[in-house]
């Protein structure tokens, strides 16, 4: 091998050739240049990546470390104490945080759902479906703060009072684009020949949506409202000024306790964050603690869902 | 065995039929529905900014400009001005933006270069175990892990983090904050000392909050460049580092620029961890450790217990606010659209 080398090219070539390689940039050595600047910037993108899992970590530690000392039975079943006073809950906050997720996702879903049906099957190229786009990508952008805006202003104006009411519409317009593009995917998603295959029998549009297209791409779409139902429950910006904050349980005196102000998880954790009292604040890590793992428990089931229509 | 031959194949109303008029009647109705709804979304987005901006008229008239440029928000003396709080606004969003970025990008590239697989792999091979069916498969089950922990990130609500950050990262950077001001206190960025809540530990929760939506768009931006450019880099004998930054960055730029210009819209907006750690001061200063005010903390703030004369105002300053996320926003999805078809064309 090496003979014919220097047979071709001579010896003097053959000499600085091998000199070459032997020194050469095919070879990986930390004490040159370039390959110490790579190593070096392997270890800080890797520190750097560590150092942004550092407040996932310390959060949850501080969770659990000063939320589940505070953790009781009675934390789920009773109202919230007063300063330095023994025991408490925040059962009302929980039920409050629940009612208003429900009442904005029975208004956000079957509008979204409807609204990405239109997008997804009956006029996916019109000029409407891609202002539609438009508009939900400029309203997932939007702050959180402004729905709270917007609902203070068309609700709590209107009707003179801050309300769960006003709350869950407040949350609905957050959960609004999310719905609207994940459903769209969703739908997008399932098999044309699927499609093609209802169409060929003959069926309507509308028969093709509602027994074919729907029940197929219905985990995609629940995923998409699983992820906006978590994004809504843990929202506090609109709800510190639409439904306020109360003592006392929304269904004490029956279903109208809900068109005054209501309390949330979110919104008790704002309050007694500030709170020069201990108990109070030992309230608002254990509130935090329950916050959080609702939060991941339905990102979780959303994420399961997903995983299911995948396999 | 009979049983089951016997059961129909269709069911009483079988679909492989020509629909019925009433059929045909409920489509239609159908179809126009769910357009009826697609249009609702389009109003709603209408309704929203002039319902803003409707309560907004009786103010704009009365404060004019003067409310943009004035320095001084006293409800009792009806003197209403909102540059610090656009200051502040601003200003902690571009500290978090320069924070967040930085982690953020490192982690996109992180991720997107399967760094954490390749030493995982690295490091199997010393113990000679990588063809072993679980230990082959670990690898890619830690990237998959981490790109997990980092969208959990996004999935701890605000208020949380605000708490969070009132008792874990101001008592954290309290003490170096303070040294640093005791010396180096001649610069502007040093000039206070932070005595609690600030710009500071503000920015540095907002930094982590956004980190998140930089790192997943920028990540599908760093993925989605061809892999032909990445092998003819290590075909011209590129290092890892070469590569990445001579090429694959570069070709991906425009959705990082675009990822980073869609966290500042969302920090732009972002209420709970303001109102509750930048100290709701009406101060313009450039210093690092001194209170501040921002538009959605003051919105959060005075929303709760605000009067006839005073909705419209507040109303004055969410309208500026929106102005300002939507112009921020627009334009961040305008770029994220021109590199996708980029990245399309580059295929």
């Amino acid at each position: 091998m090496e003979e014919t080398i220097v047979r071709q090219i001579g010896r003097d070539d053959a000499t600085r050739l091998a000199a070459l390689i032997s020194t050469a940039e095919l070879q990986k050595s930390l004490r040159r240049p370039r390959s110490l600047f790579s190593f070096a910037m392997n270890f800080v993108t890797a520190s750097l990546t560590f150092i942004a899992l550092a407040p996932l970590f310390s959060v949850v530690y501080m969770l659990v470390v000063r939320g589940v000392h505070a953790l009781s039975l009675a934390v789920f079943t009773s109202l919230p104490p007063d300063a330095n006073e023994a025991g408490g809950g925040f059962g009302n906050a929980i039920a409050g945080t629940l009612v208003m997720v429900a009442i904005a996702a029975s208004m956000s879903v079957p509008f979204g759902i409807l609204a990405a049906v239109y997008l997804a099957e009956v006029g996916p190229e019109t000029k409407l479906a891609k202002f539609v786009r438009f508009s939900a990508k400029i309203l997932s952008g939007f702050p959180s703060v402004l729905a709270g805006v917007v609902a203070y202003g068309a609700v709590v104006l209107l009707t003179g009072g801050f309300s769960a009411w006003a709350g869950g519409v407040a949350l609905s317009l957050l959960m609004l684009p999310t719905v609207i593009l994940t459903a769209e995917d969703a739908i997008r998603m399932v098999h044309p020949r699927i499609r093609e295959a209802a169409i060929g029998m003959g069926a309507t549009t509308t028969q093709t949506i509602c027994r074919i297209l729907l029940p197929t791409a219905m985990p995609g779409i629940l995923t998409g409202v699983m992820l906006a139902v978590a994004r809504a429950a843990g929202e506090t910006a609109p709800l510190l000024f639409t439904a306020l904050f109360s003592n006392y349980w929304p269904f004490s005196r029956g279903a109208s306790q809900l068109s005054g102000p209501t309390a949330s998880l979110a919104v008790l954790i704002y309050n007694f964050s500030g709170s020069p009292f201990d108990n109070l604040k030992d309230m608002a890590w254990a509130a935090s603690l329950v916050l959080v793992v609702l939060v991941l428990a339905i990102n979780l089931i959303g994420q399961s869902l997903s995983r299911r229509r995948v396999g | 065995m009979a049983t089951t031959l016997e059961r129909p194949i269709v069911d009483a109303r079988p679909i492989s039929r020509p629909p019925t008029k009433r059929e045909i009647y409920s489509d239609r109705g159908f179809r126009l529905l769910t357009g009826l709804f697609a249009w609702a979304t389009v109003a709603l987005l209408v309704f929203i900014v002039l319902e803003i901006g409707a309560k907004a008229v009786p103010s704009m008239k009365t404060e004019g400009l003067g409310f943009i440029t004035g320095k001084v928000w006293d409800a009792n003396a009806q003197q209403y001005g909102i540059l610090p709080q656009i200051w502040g606004t601003l200003y902690s969003s571009a500290i978090a933006l320069v924070i967040g970025s930085i982690l953020g990008v490192a982690v996109a590239v992180f991720l997107s270069e399967r760094f954490l697989s390749t030493a995982v792999f690295k490091l199997l091979k010393v113990f000679g175990k990588q063809f072993h069916p679980f230990w082959g498969k670990l690898p890619d089950q830690l990237d998959a892990l981490l790109k997990n922990l980092i969208e959990l990130l996004a999935a701890i609500p605000s208020v949380v983090y605000g708490l969070w950050g009132i008792f874990v990262i101001i008592p954290l950077i309290r003490p170096p904050c303070n040294w640093l001001h005791d010396h180096l206190g001649w610069i502007p960025l040093f000039g206070t000392s932070l005595s609690g809540p600030g710009m500071l530990p503000a920015s540095l929760v907002l930094a982590i909050m956004i980190l998140p939506t930089i790192s997943a768009i920028s990540r599908d931006a760093l993925v989605a460049v061809p892999p032909k450019l990445r092998e003819a880099a290590y075909g011209l004998g590129a290092t890892r580092w070469e590569a990445i930054l001579g090429v694959i960055v570069p070709t991906a730029q425009i959705g990082i620029i675009g990822s980073i210009l869609l966290a500042f819209g969302r920090a732009l907006g972002e209420t709970m961890a303001l109102a509750m750690l930048v100290g709701n001061a009406n101060v313009i200063s450039v210093s690092l450790f001194s209170p501040g005010n921002t538009l959605a903390a003051l919105l959060a703030n005075n929303f709760p217990e605000a009067n006839k004369a005073n909705v419209g105002v507040l109303m004055y300053a969410a309208l500026v606010l929106m102005a300002i996320t939507l112009v921020v926003n627009i334009f961040g999805s305008l770029v994220l659209q021109h590199s996708a078809a980029r990245t399309r064309g580059a295929r």
